[in-house]
């Protein structure tokens, strides 16, 4: 077996699993011994259960074997980001207040992936509890880049990033509540998508921030990202905020409305002196290409963009604060062995169980809610969050069908570059939060390579629920360039 | 100076759903300790809620049932502290936008005796709104326990006016509102089991003010009689102290229900900050004038209308219809009995002193009650009894015994009259051969009631009944016996 089979597209390997040229367990044995070689290097899995792969390998192929095959996904190997629930693997979120828990249960995402017959392959590295820009956060290592081992991934869902694009599993599924999908696809050169809030079930993602967090899926491609947003995607009566829509089959979608006649949207407000030359100048010639592609290029305005960043971390913190209470030493995650009462008890397990990042938010998040305060912060930023939203509608409203701007103003940069400067490292989100906060699809796929090698992203927003369009405006883009399923330094086996 | 004590009451009162506020899990009382549980009531990473309707359609009963303001929005909010007892560490509630407002409950105070009604006054409700219940601690020396089965119950919170001014009041309030919504199947109420909880906010104020004194709240009153003794000493401990020339300082305090006081638990200084936010998990609760009608159609009268209904339509007497309206389904069996029989005071008679005292005998001491349900007299049986009794079919006396036997057997009344010959004798011809006979040897009580002991007469019954095998109609009898001694 080549190298070359773990850089093929999920229909791909698909063909051959159906061909018989190779069995799902011949897959999931090659993706497992690639694993073990590269990951030590890489950091991307948190755990990987090599007899979970297998098994579930074995019945694809039975499957197969009854003619029963449940479609292009049954025997894939998938990594799910250490956030999403399957039932009895570990669940740390990459906290050590976690190290020893176990979900009794599924989440619903998962359950649709497993009941179209993939098979899951490790526990994948993040920013403790999807706080960070940078994987750097895991409390029990850091991810690195398969572009250029020196430098992070991005985050928070960087072992996804990096293990797709290292090619050590097929695709993944991460969380996206400010960008954690998009950014570090955009670093590690692949494509995440961040589905509109709603369309993905959150049973079962740990809740970071839940009036933002959406599950999404990375692949190397957009057609691999499609496969799964149309597998995961469902409404789910175990989510109240999972909105009644029909199933779309986003794959027979991706060749039907390109770019041609559609308007593209290029937002002054996104194109800041601040941004990396290359970064930019990728971008705007990606812009370019999708006019040559018959697109009507216009220049918006999204006024609200620049408090974007403020607005994100008063909400996000404010409901991470709540959410991640139940982390308490009582039930299930990590006592203190020093306590000496219930409040100590607290007290000492949360701070031996927590990492730095994960206070700071939290401590914050206590803050803006605290009476006194809250007016003057948690209510004034939703207020503002309704402005960004309307920012986005009048775009829209004026004939925009999709937004052009870039992922992350800068490549990846170095492990250790901004960890002692939370601020800049905020920054590094900010063309992406505004999406959350506004509730809209969107993706990031590769759109070139800096000078020094390393991936740039393409960032295209589309209208709530039109992922069928923005997917199909990115599958047009990514066909006229060849950055997809492209090979990272790091995948060359031999040279590390 | 006169003093009065204002009170406020926060009364939490578990709803009667099979399943909890926000997940599937069951919930009964008594099970073994957590084992009413899933992913959602641990709290484990992921898990989210989801509303359960029936504690709504129950809610907006309560409201309707206490003359709430329905909004059309409802909206819930986190409640923030750590406890143990709370396995998300937030309480899923309703700060600003609860599911009922304003209203009041109509109560009853103490009248000039048992046989007659009492003042009537309606006190102002703030609000109600619904939130989940929170799990047992149990603590022992070294250890504490923590029982989940209760947390995700669902739980209205019913917030009254400080509008109550005296230990009674509250009493006479809290009845009036356990009898409610027992009445309308919302709660069992008991608060032995914690369905029913009560908080009290008492302050003093010098009578004629109109300012409130400072408010303290008491908390642990957890029986029916504790809510009053705790009020009432805290009334006194206000009072006294305020004569002393000591100030009252705003705090919640524990009542002792052994030591018979209350005690500080924890000064205003140090009042929780929940840090309410709006649940981002959950959907505002849009209230529809359809669900509204629908939820309208099932309301039942409430106790104190139909005693007023009672008492009017029937002229039944005040202390009966205190009984029979105190529970729904005696209430709804007396009036199925009178669908089938014109005698409703006798009916009711029968209801609240032979049914009860019967249904009484059929649960051990301390149980509670049989329900009138396992009676084995259906109320159209109790009808058809009071109906022969008043057509003369049966003696009263007679009554007894067959009343006995339906109870046993379930069966009709006319069926055991006619399957035991029980019919009353009324034939006029053998009355009087009954009675001629028993007059013979009998002078001296003939002599006596001839000279004005109208009681005399007694002895002369017996000797007919016995003649007739206790058959002959007693009234016929006393009239025969009397024409033919004069």
């Amino acid at each position: 077996m080549t190298e070359d089979i773990f850089f093929k597209s999920i229909r791909e390997l698909a063909a051959l699993l159906g061909s018989k040229e190779i069995s799902a367990q011949e897959l999931a044995k090659a993706y497992i011994a690639r694993t073990s070689k590269l990951d030590p290097k890489l950091g991307a899995f948190l755990f990987a259960d090599e007899a979970l792969a297998l098994e579930g390998a074995k019945r694809s192929d039975a499957r197969r074997a009854r003619n029963e095959s449940l479609g292009v996904l049954d025997g894939i190997p998938l990594g799910l980001k250490d956030v999403l629930a399957l039932e009895n693997q570990p669940l740390t979120c990459a906290s050590k207040i976690l190290e020893n828990y176990k979900s009794p249960y599924t989440a619903t995402s998962v359950k649709n992936l497993e009941d179209a017959g993939a098979v899951f392959w490790g526990r994948l590295n993040l920013d403790e509890f999807a706080m960070g820009s940078s994987c750097e956060n895991s409390a029990y290592k850091p991810a690195r880049n398969p572009w250029d081992l020196e430098r992070i991934p991005g985050g928070s869902s960087g072992g996804s990033a990096a293990a797709v694009a290292a090619g050590l599993c097929a695709a993944a599924l991460g969380s996206d509540t400010g960008g954690s999908i998009r950014q570090p696809a955009s670093h590690c050169g692949i494509v995440g998508l961040k589905p509109t809030y709603g369309l993905v079930s959150r049973y079962g993602l740990a809740a970071f921030a839940s009036s933002l967090d959406q599950v999404g899926p990375f692949g190397r491609c957009v057609e691999d990202a499609a496969i799964l947003l149309g597998a995961i995607s469902s409404y789910d009566r175990k989510d109240s905020t999972s909105l009644k829509v029909q199933k779309t089959d986003y794959l027979a979608a991706l060749s039907e409305g390109g770019l041609k006649g559609k308007k593209v949207g290029v937002p002054k407000e996104y194109f800041p002196t601040g941004i990396d030359k290359e970064v930019r100048a990728a971008v705007e010639k990606s812009i370019e290409t999708c006019a040559k592609l018959g697109a009507e290029i216009v220049e918006i305005s999204l006024p609200h963009t620049e408090l974007a960043i403020p607005v994100y971390y008063i909400i996000a913190t404010a409901e991470a604060s709540s959410n991640l209470a139940r982390y308490d030493g009582i039930r299930y995650t990590h006592r203190s062995a020093e306590a000496s009462d219930i409040t100590d008890l607290y007290y000492k397990s949360r701070a031996e169980g927590f990492g730095p990042e994960v206070k700071r938010r939290i401590i914050l998040g206590s803050y803006v809610l605290s009476s006194g305060y809250y007016d003057a912060y948690y209510l004034r930023a939703q207020k503002v969050r309704t402005l960004i939203r309307r920012d986005f509608e009048n775009a829209f409203a004026a004939g925009v069908d999709v937004i052009a701007t870039p992922t992350s103003p800068t490549c990846a940069f170095k492990l250790g570059e901004k960890v002692s400067d939370p601020l800049s490292m905020y920054l590094s989100d900010i063309f992406t939060i505004n999406v959350n906060l506004a509730g809209l699809p969107a993706l990031s796929l590769p759109c070139g390579l800096s000078g020094g090698g390393l991936p740039i992203g393409l960032h295209l927003i589309g209208k709530p629920l039109d992922e069928k369009n923005l997917l199909s405006a990115a599958y047009a883009f990514e066909k006229s360039g060849n950055l997809a399923c492209a090979k990272p330094a790091f995948a060359n086996i031999e040279k590390f | 100076m006169e003093y009065e004590a204002v009170i406020g009451l926060e009364v939490h009162v578990q709803l009667r759903t099979k399943s909890k506020m926000f997940t599937d899990a069951p919930y009964y009382f008594g099970a073994e300790p957590n084992t009413l549980t899933d992913p959602v009531v641990w709290a484990l990473p992921g898990v989210l809620p989801v509303l359960n309707f029936e504690a709504i359609r129950k809610s907006i009963k309560a409201g309707m049932l206490l003359n709430c303001d329905i909004p059309e929005v409802a909206k819930w909010d986190r409640k923030n502290y750590f406890y143990p007892d709370s396995p998300k560490n937030y309480q899923l509630s309703q700060y600003d936008q609860p599911l009922c407002l304003n209203g009041g409950v109509e109560i009853e105070l103490a009248g000039a005796d048992r046989a007659s009604m009492g003042a009537h006054r309606t006190v102002k409700l703030t609000r109600i709104h619904l939130e989940e219940d929170v799990g047992k601690l149990t603590h022992f020396a070294n250890d504490s326990l923590v029982d989940f089965n209760r947390a995700g119950t669902p739980l209205i919170e019913i917030v009254s006016e400080p509008d109550l001014f005296s230990a009674d009041e509250a009493f006479a309030y809290l009845c009036s509102l356990r009898d409610s919504l027992v009445f309308a199947d919302i709660s069992d109420c008991d608060m032995e089991k914690g369905q029913m909880r009560c908080d009290a906010n008492i302050s003093v104020r010098p009578k004629g003010e109109h300012k409130l004194g400072v408010k303290v709240e008491i908390k642990n009153m957890n029986s029916m009689s504790s809510v009053k003794a705790g009020i009432e000493y805290e009334i006194r401990r206000q009072t006294d102290a305020i004569l002393k020339g000591q100030k009252i300082v705003q705090e919640t305090r524990r009542w002792d229900a052994e030591l018979g006081i209350t005690q500080s638990m924890r000064g205003k200084e140090n009042a929780h900050d929940y840090r309410y936010f709006p649940d981002p998990d959950l959907m505002p609760v849009m209230i529809s004038q359809e669900l509204k009608a629908s939820i309208r159609k099932e309301l039942p009268a409430l106790p104190f209308d139909l005693q007023r209904k009672y008492m009017q339509d029937y002229g039944l007497p005040y202390s009966c219809t205190s009984v029979l309206c105190h529970e729904r389904e005696l209430a709804e069996y007396f009036e199925e009995c009178v669908k089938h029989t014109k005698n409703a005071h006798a009916a009711a008679n029968y209801i609240v002193n032979d049914i009860l005292r019967e249904l009484g005998a059929l649960s051990a001491s301390g149980e509670r009650r049989a329900a009138v349900s396992q009676s084995g007299i259906s109320a159209k049986n109790l009808a058809g009894l009071v109906n022969e009794i008043d057509a003369g079919v049966i003696s009263k006396q007679m009554a007894k015994d067959v009343f006995a036997e339906m109870f046993k057997s379930g069966r009709s009344a006319a069926a055991i009259i006619e399957e035991k010959g029980l019919r009353q004798n009324s034939d006029s011809g053998e009355i009087e051969s009954f009675c001629l006979e028993a007059l013979k040897g009998n002078q001296k009580a003939i002599d006596e009631f001839k000279a004005g002991n109208v009681k005399a007469i007694n002895a002369l019954v017996g000797p007919v009944m016995k003649l007739s095998k206790g058959k002959a109609n007693p009234a016929m009898v006393l009239e025969t016996l009397k024409k033919l001694i004069k």
